[in-house]
């Protein structure tokens, strides 16, 4: 019951904003689904006291029907995803976008958490290809809902990395489905044990390039900063939120419950890759000069960081990942609603075009400064514990080269942040700034505030949170219980 | 199109489509057919009967847009799965019932929201088209 109901909460949502024609009623609908949402993670959270929860969807036991599995990684993320959304939907409560509201925007955002809730809830393989199906098709049509010139532009490169994506992934489980007979992963994990190395790597390497490409990792991030910046604001700070970090799970799950076995080549393969992430996005980041491109590097960049504790692939480092994970899903979240208020109030995204907002705004200033430092990873916040905790690990397992690129990065992020700081706030604004709408932004920066206060509250009580990734972390690394919980007996 | 003969055609067939597309929809319980197969039968009988007398007179056949349709069949297959939750099993789990010597479940219902969505879903989209070609023509 529990598993289950991260996944009706939203549909029950969406199809209700579907149903009720009224705009008004679809926001405040909107607001009670995520705030129910939240409600769902939490409890779905506390049951797991009792051990991984299981649900077998229509009585069909495993490995034949299709089984919902949470353990802490799902739990935890589907909670976050639940923060996130509550923040997205109260922000949007104040967006007056009366045409993207008719066309069903609410309806899209809950029927995409339904996906996204539903690929980090299932337990079979090919059902995780069901829900990337059902939340990409949702964030295509929220993509280029409204149909500016610049959001088709981006979602037609985000439509066809997508589906390049999903190909790749399908023939990735066709051959695993060829090669084992299962779908099921728990029964995968069993079985894959059995092929032969060459052919087991040469799969892992197909999920890695699937995964990779929906979580935007070098090489292939490119899609990200091209269709991001592209939607409105809400829309893009739930697809940076969310999206990314759904391939990011897929990989964790994948790399540690199936491909376990030639860990010096596939884990070093990751390694390498996150390493190359975290500096070309940061590089990169520096390079551009609007707001929600930046993000959109930063983004990528700090993908590599989950990445690099699954590499690692230690107690210490997958605890990192997770918490980094969590951490960034907030963190990440907010600055784009920050940038959404900073255009609105400053009058354009671009860094030449603004200036001098902090003397209008002393506040934007603090909720734009407190979710920066956490992605910088500055002490006291959250992102400070989860770079600790990659770096400890790193240093633990002597892999010197990659402690110094995330440390390094850390230090590009802190500049990055502190280049749009300067350009935006303290900068003298440029002559021809008019003076825009400066009221009622508050509502507006409820949502952020909350985020941000979050962040900072994980960062000085960091102990319950790092407790739960450990347990997770432990879980992931011994995928017999994970096992056990969805097949029933121990194999 | 104005063309007598297809406008009359058009009514009778209206109707036996329909009917039809509803047969499909209940023959699938046990055998071939479905809310998928009848709901295509349907999308049909509405797309004939605009193409014969006008978008305008199609949409006044139908009880609600086609949107809310969509909406409404998700409703009722979500319904039809809580039914096994209600009843201390698994979601979507399979709930029989009989009703008058007629042996019911909770399948035909999750069938009808099928039908009502892919019914919704098409015709939105063959609205939509027939519009798009009106505005160019």
């Amino acid at each position: 019951m529990s598993v289950i109901l991260p996944l009706l909460v939203p549909l029950t949502t969406a199809i209700l904003c579907l149903v009720v024609p009224y705009r008004t009623a679809q926001r405040y609908l909107s607001l009670a689904g995520a705030l129910a949402l939240l409600a769902a993670g939490l409890y779905l959270l506390t049951q797991l006291e009792d051990g991984i929860q299981v649900m077998q969807m229509g009585n069909w036991p495993a490995p034949f029907g299709i089984t919902f599995v949470a353990d802490h990684l799902s739990a935890l993320l589907v909670l976050v995803t639940g923060v996130v959304a509550v923040a997205v939907t109260l922000y949007a409560l104040e967006e007056n976008d009366a045409p993207r509201e008719r066309q069903g925007y609410h309806a899209l955002v809950h029927f995409l958490l339904v996906g996204v809730n539903g690929a980090f809830l299932t337990g079979d393989i090919f059902n995780l290809y069901v829900w990337f199906e059902v939340l990409l098709i949702s964030s295509f049509v929220l993509m280029v809902l409204g149909a500016e010139r610049a959001q088709l532009s981006g979602g037609v490169k985000y439509f066809a990395v997508s589906l390049l994506s999903s190909i790749l992934f399908l023939s990735a489980v066709g051959l695993l489905y060829g090669a084992t007979g299962a779908l099921n992963l728990a029964d995968l994990a069993t079985r894959v044990e059995a092929l032969a190395p060459g052919l087991r790597s040469a799969l892992a390497m197909l999920f890695l390039v699937a995964f990779g490409l929906k979580a935007a990792v070098f090489p292939f991030f490119f899609w990200l900063p091209a269709s991001y910046p592209a939607p409105p604001v809400t829309i893009s700070a739930l697809f940076a939120g969310l999206l990314t970090k759904v391939g990011v799970y897929a990989l964790i799950r994948v790399f540690t419950l199936l491909f376990t076995y030639e860990t010096a080549f596939t884990h070093q393969v990751i390694l390498w890759v996150a390493g190359l992430t975290l500096l070309v996005g940061a590089l990169l980041a520096l390079a551009q000069g609007e707001l929600r491109r930046i993000l959109s590097f930063q983004l990528v960049s700090h993908i590599g960081y989950m990445l690099m504790g699954l590499g690692l692939l230690s107690p210490l480092a997958l605890t990192g990942s997770v918490f980094y994970a969590l951490n960034h899903m907030l963190v990440i979240s907010a600055l784009f609603l920050v940038a959404g208020l900073i255009q609105r109030l400053g009058g354009s995204g671009v860094l030449v075009r603004l200036g001098g907002l902090y003397r209008q705004q002393p506040w934007l200033a603090v909720w734009f400064l407190l979710p920066a430092f956490s992605l910088a990873g500055l002490p006291p916040f959250s992102g400070f514990w989860a770079k600790f905790t990659l770096a400890a690990a790193g240093l633990e397992a002597g892999q010197y080269g990659i402690v110094a690129v995330a440390l390094l990065v850390g230090l590009l992020t802190l500049l990055s942040m502190g280049i749009v700081f300067a350009e935006a706030f303290w900068k003298e604004p440029p002559k021809a700034s008019a003076n825009l709408e400066a009221r009622g932004w508050a509502a507006q920066a409820l949502p952020i505030a909350l985020l941000a206060l979050l962040a900072l509250g994980l960062g000085l009580w960091a102990e319950p949170l790092l407790r739960l990734s450990q347990k997770a972390a432990l879980e992931l690394l011994e995928p017999s219980g994970y096992i056990q919980a969805v097949l029933g007996v121990s194999r | 199109m104005n063309t007598l003969i297809l406008q009359t055609t058009s009514r009778f067939l209206f109707t036996l489509l329909l009917l039809l597309s509803i047969f499909l929809l209940l023959r699938g319980h046990n055998e071939p057919g479905g809310g998928f197969i009848g709901a295509l039968v349907a999308v049909g009988a509405y797309a004939l009967y605009a193409l014969a007398h006008g978008l305008s007179a199609a949409r006044q056949l139908l009880p609600l847009p086609p949107l809310r349709l969509v909406g409404l069949g998700l409703l009722i297959a979500l319904l039809s799965g809580l039914v096994g939750l209600l009843n201390q099993q698994p979601f979507m789990t399979g709930v029989w019932f009989k009703v008058l010597g007629l042996k019911l479940g909770t399948p035909v219902i999750f069938d009808i929201g099928v039908y009502l969505t892919v019914f919704g879903a098409l015709l939105s989209a063959i609205f939509a088209l027939e519009e798009s070609a009106k505005e160019v023509r």
